[in-house]
């Protein structure tokens, strides 16, 4: 009754509480990367590193100069590429953990544009639709597993990605590699780069093509029917199969989808990130892009417009790292770390809601003790 | 082929099966309890390098304690997570797997080897002699613990209690069981298992640790238990059919004959028959109603 006469104070009241409701998700992210940062400051601590010295010369490094946020913002941009991979499946209701190996055909199949010569522009363009072709392609044997034989997508794409992963080790050594040099693979031509968009760094117009990516993926997502049915089916596949939408498709679809993100990824990597543009025997650059990705959508609630926030935050980690490593001189190692830490703490729900229960139960038991501590101090007082 | 090679191919098998039975056989009694795990991949490669540490410092036995403790905590984590916090139990597994390899990779640069780390000779478990080959004693735990399992399932109170978590939580909250308790307690169960499977890696068999001791064996395990529909004993015979394709892999890379064919193929065996394994498997298989949900009281 009274919210109905709708004074201006309570209005007002009504305002904020939305606000911060829509706030809600961005502050659990946020206390997820404190958590990750604090268990990560632990572990540095026990093995004799100095958290706060290397958390500087992490954050120095990723966004206290021009230098750092570009490189932040290039390792950023495969991120949000994986990211989208993981966010599509999962608002279909699927866990797609085979970003990874995608990645990596991607990458392959782009470097595949170095046999042959075409003009300036049109040479990007068939480099970035071969590696979206092999990452697709890489993504049906899994979707196609579970849909004629409900294989568990967790299972099938970890094992595709150690297929891949042989497959493209294979490759690298023997059909992809330079004459001259025997560690690494043909370079990807001049005609087929991104430019470069800030010189002296490594930041390339790639990072225009993610935030594309991202946006179109929003649209398909938020604005069309093929989305709908597809989030349909994540929140609710048993109404979602009443309302009469083909959940095979539905799952074929967030698959092809996913792969052509995973396979523009690895496109990214080879053709937009100086100075070698080529891949290296042992695939030093690309691994862990797709297990990244997926940190990022988590942190960016998969959600296209978090993700490319959440790849500022985890592309800075990774640039920040190296600096660590050089100046704090800690191993770039504990920001995985990090990163898994952010994951098994964005798993809870409601993570707001559980600290102040972890705090409730803590003045319970510190009562306790308190409580036998008077108790033996009074047996003590008694029995001399 | 003779007599010798026949032995040291089964030799061979029977060590690569240890650590996918018995991460295996602790999968299969959580997941008869409810909780699906798939950071097991993480405890296998968190515990091989533990195990290593807790080797230099005591002994082998010291080692495979540690190893084992390891995996207890882990999976004490992930189970409070996924019971009393309703977490998603996808999500905490995969942060699992993303933290063992940061971990792993840091804590090898910290013992000043990036990448590789042997256990000291005076560490590694003592082996049988056989004319063929060393034998790991772990072999006949592993020999042991599904039929055990299979028993503690099938045929003792606490094994229906177990299975009734897993089938109707609601019913059993209702006949005084504590859903959640015994969700947990099942949990860490699997992970100490998967702890020793891991030590098991590196203390007893390999003798090293590396930044990917584990390769997959956690997700192998885990095909395994789909594999046995949640029958201990079919995961041991799981567990040897993945053993033998490991070893036959090993057997190819070093025929003078298979020189043609390229290491990174022969790689991808273990992984291709586990796809096989699991595409094959499923449709008779019936698991637990209410698998991988949180239970939350009406």
């Amino acid at each position: 009754m009274r919210e109905n006469q709708g004074t201006s104070e309570s209005r007002l009241l009504r305002g904020v509480h939305r606000t911060l409701t829509g706030l809600h998700p961005a502050l659990e992210s946020l206390l997820a990367a404190l958590v990750g940062m604090a268990v990560g400051a632990i572990l540095m601590r026990i093995w004799g590193y100095n958290p706060w010295k290397a958390y500087a010369a992490l954050f120095r490094g990723a966004y206290g100069s021009a230098f750092g946020r570009a490189s932040s913002l290039a390792r950023g941009v495969p991120l949000v590429f994986t990211a989208m991979t993981f966010a599509i499946c999962m608002r279909a209701g699927m866990f797609n953990i085979g970003a990874e190996g995608q990645v990596f055909l991607g990458a392959a199949a782009a470097i595949t544009v170095a046999f042959f010569h075409l003009p300036p522009g049109l040479h990007l363009i068939v480099g970035l639709v071969f590696a979206m072709i092999a990452g697709a392609a890489w993504s049906i044997g899994p979707a196609l597993l579970k849909v004629t034989r409900g294989v568990h997508e967790v299972i099938s794409t970890i094992m595709f990605n150690w297929i891949a992963r042989f497959l493209v080790f294979f490759l690298v050594v023997n059909v992809l590699v330079d004459p001259r040099r025997a560690e690494k693979t043909l370079s990807i031509p001049v005609s087929a780069r991104f430019p470069v968009l800030v010189s002296r760094t490594d930041l390339s117009y790639s990072i225009f093509l993610a935030i594309a990516f991202a946006l179109v993926i929003y649209f398909v997502l938020w604005h069309t029917v093929v989305g709908y049915e597809i989030r349909a089916a994540g929140l609710n596949p048993t109404a979602a199969r009443y309302g009469g939408i083909n959940s095979k498709r539905t799952i074929l679809l967030s698959f092809i989808l996913g792969g052509i993100g995973a396979g523009l990824a690895g496109a990214s990597i080879v053709m937009g990130q100086p100075p070698t543009y080529a891949m290296f025997s042992g695939l030093p650059m690309i691994t862990n892009t797709g297990f990244d990705g997926m940190a990022v959508a988590m942190v960016g609630r998969n959600h296209p417009i978090g993700i490319l926030v959440a790849a500022v935050f985890f592309g800075g980690l990774t640039a920040g790292g190296r600096t660590m490593q050089i100046f704090a001189s800690t191993p770039l190692e504990v920001v995985r770390v990090v990163t898994g830490v952010i994951v098994i703490t964005m798993a809870i729900p409601e993570l707001l809601r559980i600290f102040p229960r972890i705090k409730g139960e803590l003045v319970k038991i510190l009562a306790l003790i308190r409580k036998l501590h008077q108790k033996r101090a009074s047996q003590s007082e008694e029995s001399p | 082929m003779d007599i010798s090679q026949i032995g040291s191919i089964l030799i061979i098998t029977l060590h690569a099966m240890v650590p996918i039975c018995l991460t295996a056989v602790g999968e299969i009694i959580g997941e008869t309890a409810g909780l699906f795990n798939i950071g097991l991949e993480g405890i296998l490669l968190t515990s091989a390098f533990t195990g290593v540490l807790g080797a230099k410092a005591g002994g082998a036995v010291v080692g495979l304690l540690v190893g084992m403790g390891t995996g207890a905590i882990i999976s004490l984590i992930f189970s409070v997570i996924n019971t009393y916090w309703k977490g998603n139990q996808m999500i905490t597994g995969i942060g699992i797997n993303l933290f063992a390899l940061g971990f792993v990779a840091f804590g090898l640069i910290v013992l000043g080897s990036p990448g590789f780390h042997p256990v000291p000779p005076e560490g590694r478990l003592v082996a049988i002699r056989t004319p063929w080959g060393r034998l790991s004693p772990i072999i006949f735990v592993t020999l042991i613990v599904p039929f055990v399992a299979h028993w503690f399932l099938n045929r003792t109170r606490a094994g229906l209690i177990l299975k009734a978590t897993g089938e109707s939580p609601e019913a059993a909250d209702v006949a005084g069981i504590r859903v959640n308790l015994v969700r947990l307690l099942a949990t860490t169960f699997g992970g100490i298992l998967a702890g020793l499977a891991g030590a098991y890696i590196s203390v007893s068999w390999i003798g090293s640790v590396t930044k990917q001791i584990s390769a997959g064996r956690g997700f192998i395990s885990l095909a395994t238990v789909v594999f046995s529909g949640l029958n201990p004993l079919l995961a041991l015979l799981g567990a040897f059919v993945f053993g033998l394709f490991e070893s036959i892999a090993i057997w190819i890379r070093n025929l003078p004959a298979a020189r043609m064919i390229p290491w990174q193929f022969v790689a991808m065996i273990p992984y291709v028959v586990t796809l096989l394994v699991v595409s094959g498997a499923i449709g008779r298989v019936r698991f637990p109603k209410s698998l991988g949900k949180p239970y939350i009281r009406e």
